[in-house]
């Protein structure tokens, strides 16, 4: 019933290749970007913005990045806090220093000059493996952090030593700074996500993507059959860091609007984005997205059940989200380690055979 | 002698100090890695959730108070008695052990043969959990630990040094409890893993799983004992990190302060631990001590990583880690 190739006829090959072979599928990802762009902007009010979709989409591009480093190249990064705040700091420095340029082209740019931070500190993973190298991507949150703590050049010499995001528009209507509309920096940031995605999508299914699979599968057997890790590691950290520092450039622009390098893009933020990537699914664009929805959904919900409906102290669910969330992750880990996006591939063949499945 | 060079010199020897802290943590770490190939992120939570334990019962607090008041609407906090020190560290040492047979049941026999790197994130889900459990059975607030440890400047040194340079040491007593604590406690553990039988299963069931399960060791039961001497190693951190700052969460972070210690002195090498404690210590008290005032200072936070990254670099097997052998 759902999904069924059958009757599906390709006649060129650009229809074989495309991202989404089955016509259900495909009319169902029209769908989602349909709900995604003309139903959900004129629904939503400052609550489920701030709250959910803003979270979410700003997540999900920086799950999308990690996975891109850890799911598809095998190169565990605890740096991810880190090098958000590399792109948000960058943004903030280029949006006070030219304030005519589009916040467009700066959250670009922020993009760029992260995946460059990026590519230095990955430079030790050509000698170093493994936990080392996990260990090793740890030096630079810590030390990115630092930095943008104590250079003051950094966050412009400001009294409190935060940086607050300036009014910006596009097209005339604001995205940045404290008057912004709901729907604004929704679609601003779903925008971006868009095309983050279609870009990470098509980097992974193709040669490149190949490549990074094949040194996280065995990187002696893939130098062996001609792929050349430097090539592999070293783009794998750029796009990842572009795709993260872009995350981590709305999260202080969009969504944060003020941001302190310790508090906002601790290590805390690392592992969180880490934890979504493990629970949507290692290896997997889909994966990211559950993953985010999933990790903001949760407090969001636990809260309103906890505090809401029980009445219990602020504290006690705090603590207890701490608790369901590790006890996911080590589920996860035992029980499906592929994640959600293993599950949802186990749905589909489920209903391509459905209702006859013998 | 001139004043910089004093001042240096006590520096040096507040890092040596800070060290040994450092190692006994990263010990724990070593023990865990050396007999299951985890790599247990989870061993500065476990330091945290030994010090409220202990701190938890020697106070006589209900465990889940906070829950219970919660649920039933009761004003439930203590039992009303005290517990002496002694007892209350051989309890939660009970505690420890309880815990590490949890862990190999419920978690870590389900992942056997599984990649190192999955083992290493259910350990970073375990602290979360852990953290989780200790703030809802003893309460999140900072607590005072106190098991009769001496504190404060040591009288002797500083009179000593007084009468050498003209300018009194500031040592810690609680620092020098640690440095003995931590001599006697690697000497134990390298008598258990030398001559005892469990120790040697110990060391058989880190050297080949499969070929130590054929002579008969049982690695279940190894594996508990290994996570119940590295609950002890945790304790023992949990005590002396919780006597020095307070029962509270950053007791946790010791954790990230161990992680360059171990890559360092390597993964598999208890001497390693032990000297990768005191150069990281020594290391990052006299580069806060001679280049912090230049750079603005809190260089503590980033500068192990950055020191151990160098090391790696150049070894990446960490100083007196085994030499990493790769195959197709």
């Amino acid at each position: 019933m759902f999904y069924r190739e059958a009757g599906d006829f390709k006649t060129s090959y650009a229809e074989d290749n495309q991202t989404f072979p089955v016509k259900f599928d495909r009319y169902r990802y029209y769908a989602v970007l349909f709900m995604g762009f003309a139903i959900i902007p004129f629904l939503i009010n400052d609550y489920w913005v701030n709250a959910i979709f803003l979270p979410f989409l700003i997540y999900s591009i920086a799950a999308i990045g990690l996975n891109i480093l850890t799911g598809y190249c095998g190169q565990v990064s605890l740096g991810t806090g880190g090098f958000m705040a590399v792109g948000a700091y960058g943004c903030y420095k280029l949006m006070t220093a030219f304030p005519d340029v589009s916040i467009l082209i700066h959250v670009l740019l922020a993009g760029g000059i992260t995946g460059i931070v990026c590519v230095v500190f990955g430079l030790p993973s050509l000698r170093i493996k493994g936990f080392y190298l996990a260990v090793a991507t740890l030096a630079a949150q810590f030390f990115l952090v630092w930095l943008f703590n104590r250079v003051p050049w950094f966050y412009n010499y400001s009294a409190s030593g935060q940086i607050n995001a300036p009014e910006r528009t596009i097209f005339g209507i604001e995205v940045t700074g404290p008057n912004t509309e709901a729907w604004a920096t929704y679609l601003f940031c779903l925008v971006i996500l868009t095309v983050c995605a279609l870009i990470a999508r098509n980097l992974t299914r193709g040669m490149q993507g190949r490549q990074w699979m094949a040194i996280r599968d065995m990187d002696i057997a893939a130098e062996i059959i001609g792929v050349n890790p430097l090539k592999a590691k070293i783009s794998a950290f750029a796009v990842s860091g572009f795709f993260v520092g872009i995350a981590g450039a709305l999260f202080f622009a969009v969504y944060l609007g003020a941001a302190e390098a310790g508090d906002s893009f601790g290590i805390t933020k690392s592992f969180l984005v880490l934890f979504m990537i493990i629970i949507g699914g290692l290896g997997s664009i889909f994966g990211s997205f559950a993953g985010a929805a999933f990790l903001v959904l949760l407090p969001v919900f636990l809260k309103n059940v906890l505090v809401g409906t029980l009445g219990w102290p602020t504290d006690l669910a705090a603590h207890l989200e701490f608790i369901i969330v590790g006890g996911l992750i080590i589920m996860f880990l035992i029980l499906e380690p592929h994640g959600l996006a293993q599950l949802w591939r186990v749905a589909k063949e489920k209903l391509r055979l459905w209702p006859f499945p013998h | 002698m001139p004043d910089q060079l004093i001042f240096g010199m006590e520096v040096f020897l507040n890092g040596l100090m800070a060290g040994v802290l450092y190692a006994l943590v990263a010990l724990g770490f070593v023990l865990i890695y050396k007999a299951s190939g985890i790599f247990n992120y989870a061993q500065g939570v476990m330091a945290l959730f030994s010090a409220l334990t202990l701190v938890g019962i020697m106070e006589g607090q209900v465990p889940f108070g906070h829950l219970i008041n919660a649920i039933f609407g009761t004003e439930i906090h203590h039992f009303g008695w005290h517990v002496p020190a002694v007892l209350a560290i051989l309890l939660t040492m009970g505690v420890m052990v309880l815990l590490a047979v949890c862990v190999q049941k419920f978690v870590f026999r389900h992942l056997v043969g599984q990649e190192p790197i999955i083992l290493f994130m259910a350990t970073i889900g375990l602290a979360y959990f852990l953290e989780g459990v200790g703030d809802i059975m003893w309460g999140s607030e900072i607590k005072k630990l106190e098991v009769g440890l001496p504190q404060g400047i040591n009288t002797l040194i500083d009179e000593t040094t007084y009468g050498w340079f003209g300018y009194g040491f500031f040592i810690d007593n609680l620092d020098l409890v640690a440095t003995a604590i931590a001599i006697l406690l690697v000497s134990a553990l390298v008598i258990f893993a030398q001559y005892t039988k469990q120790g040697r299963a110990m060391r058989a069931v880190a050297d080949d799983h499969q070929a130590a399960l054929s002579v008969g060791v049982s690695l279940n039961f190894i594996w508990i004992m290994v996570w119940s001497v590295a609950g002890f190693v945790a304790l023992v951190a949990g005590i002396m990190w919780g006597a020095k700052s307070g029962v509270q969460f950053s007791l946790s972070l010791i954790a990230l302060k161990a992680l360059p210690v171990l890559m360092l002195g390597g993964f598999t090498s208890i001497p390693g631990a032990i000297i990768g404690g005191l150069i990281i210590g020594v290391g990052e008290k006299m580069f806060e001590f001679a280049v912090g005032p230049l750079v603005g200072g809190a260089t503590e936070n980033w500068f192990a990583y950055v020191l151990a990254l160098i090391f790696l670099v150049f070894r990446p097997q960490g100083l007196f880690g085994e030499k990493i052998i790769e195959r197709v």
